[in-house]
């Protein structure tokens, strides 16, 4: 049931990811981050498996890193994506991540993308992505509101109509979300959605 | 004087020396050689024809200039099977990059990559190094067009001109006085060829003699990878003064 989805603003995009770490029907915690920093401008944001998600999200992160130190000059977005969907499709055949991805950076050159990468290492670059039951509403939602060159106010306003009918129509809705964003200044959280905050324990 | 130490490749002599590394760089010494000069709008490698038989079928094939990827290019100088090798390998490099990051391979990191593969001729396998220098000419969206040079130790150095092969260290003085940093390609042309005329044994420069080629921006922003065909040449020699031009026989 997890819920993952992003757009393409103006100049920026937005990615957004459920916070539940569920086992079976336990829910371990409900502010699990799984939108990671690729590097300085760019966010992947994962759902599946938990430990392929970790595993295989770090393993990209270090192998960008590393490219980074090597090389003195930082992956575009469409190099790094096309990096991770080859990973995913050399390891599908042989022992394969059960990981879906959106990729969202910010490039100097051509501004902001989004690519969907799936876990049978499928690569699109989109304007609007989702996956999980979630991407049924989360989808519908952006094909009616999305328009190109949107603001962030504007952005930000669609993702919480998608947040909002997750919450009401799907039947074992995830309670919070949190809200990543990348622009010419750099990756970082823009802000949690929460429902259901997690009680600290009783004090002794 | 240290003969014992010349057999095995990849073992110093005491003197702190890789001996095989540098016999193979007097290899190349009695090679062809190849000039490149980085202009400020495209990057022109010149060499010379060592095999110049009138039989030599000499149809799309080059001798010096090879193409390694859309935008990479370079001019060998020294065993050419040695160079085959590495050119081929330099082409699957270049594959293999673009083949995982869907993007052309930044010319620094190929011409990397090559020496990588040369250095661990100097370093293990009880194998002698490639008896091949190379100049790189190429064009990446990070620093644009630019001119690398390699040795059989593997060490490169990115360079605004540099010469290899034969009399390397004279083309390269002449070419430290004449060049200028806002040298254009066809200035980079004429100076190439002045620089050969004069490091060269033959008496005389002819086309069959040389092979000229420009790697450049086209105005629709493609990188040209181009060889210059005998007949181009041929008025190019003649416009740097560096032939006569040919005089009707009565």
């Amino acid at each position: 049931m997890e819920c993952v989805f992003g757009l393409v603003g103006n100049d920026f995009a937005i990615v957004v990811a459920d916070t539940s770490a569920v086992h079976s029907i336990l829910v371990h915690k409900s502010n699990e981050d799984k939108i990671m920093f690729l590097d300085s401008h760019k966010l992947i944001a994962a759902s599946g498996e938990p430990g392929d998600r970790v595993q295989f999200t770090e393993y990209i992160q270090k192998n960008v890193a590393l490219y980074q130190f090597r090389n003195g000059i930082p992956l575009t977005t469409s190099a790094a994506a096309n990096f991770t969907r080859g990973e995913l499709a050399t390891a599908l055949r042989k022992n394969p991540y059960s990981v879906n991805i959106l990729l969202a950076g910010y490039d100097k050159e051509t501004g902001p993308s989004l690519y969907y990468i799936d876990y049978l290492a499928t690569l699109h670059k989109l304007e609007k992505g989702a996956f999980g039951y979630g991407s049924y509403f989360s989808l519908s939602m952006m094909d009616r509101h999305y328009h190109s060159g949107m603001s962030v106010e504007e952005a930000i306003d669609l993702v919480d109509k998608c947040i909002n009918e997750i919450r009401s129509r799907l039947v074992v809705a995830p309670p919070n979300f949190i809200i990543k964003i990348v622009d010419k200044d750099g990756a970082r959280e823009y802000a949690w959605r929460q429902s259901v905050a997690d009680t600290p324990a009783p004090s002794a | 004087m240290s003969r014992r130490y010349d057999s095995r490749t990849t073992i110093f002599s005491p003197e702190g020396r890789l001996h095989q590394v540098e016999y193979a760089m007097e290899a190349i010494g009695n090679a062809g050689s190849a000039i490149g000069i980085l202009a400020k709008d495209g990057v022109v490698l010149v060499g010379e024809k060592k095999v110049t038989s009138k039989l030599l079928q000499t149809s799309t094939s080059t001798e010096k200039m090879y193409k390694i990827d859309d935008h990479v290019a370079c001019a060998v100088a020294g065993i050419m099977s040695d160079a085959n090798i590495l050119i081929n390998t330099a082409r699957i490099q270049a594959q293999r990059y673009s083949f995982a990051y869907q993007e052309p391979m930044p010319v620094e990191q190929l011409v990397q990559s090559l020496c990588d593969t040369k250095q661990g001729y100097t370093q293990f396998g009880g194998l002698r190094p490639f008896g091949v220098s190379f100049l790189f000419a190429g064009w990446d969206k990070n620093y644009g067009l630019q001119l690398y040079m390699s040795d059989p130790s593997g060490n490169y150095g990115g360079w605004k001109a540099g010469a290899i092969g034969a009399n390397n260290q004279a083309a390269q003085s002449i070419l430290k006085q004449d060049y200028k940093d806002d040298i254009t390609r066809e200035e980079a042309v004429q100076l190439a060829l002045k620089v050969l005329s004069k490091t060269m044994d033959s008496t005389s420069l002819t086309s069959e003699k040389l092979e000229l080629a420009e790697v450049f921006l086209s105005p629709s922003g493609k990188v040209k990878y181009q060889v210059c065909s005998p007949e181009n040449l041929t008025k190019l020699l003649v416009k740097s003064g560096v032939t006569q031009p040919a005089t009707d026989t009565a």
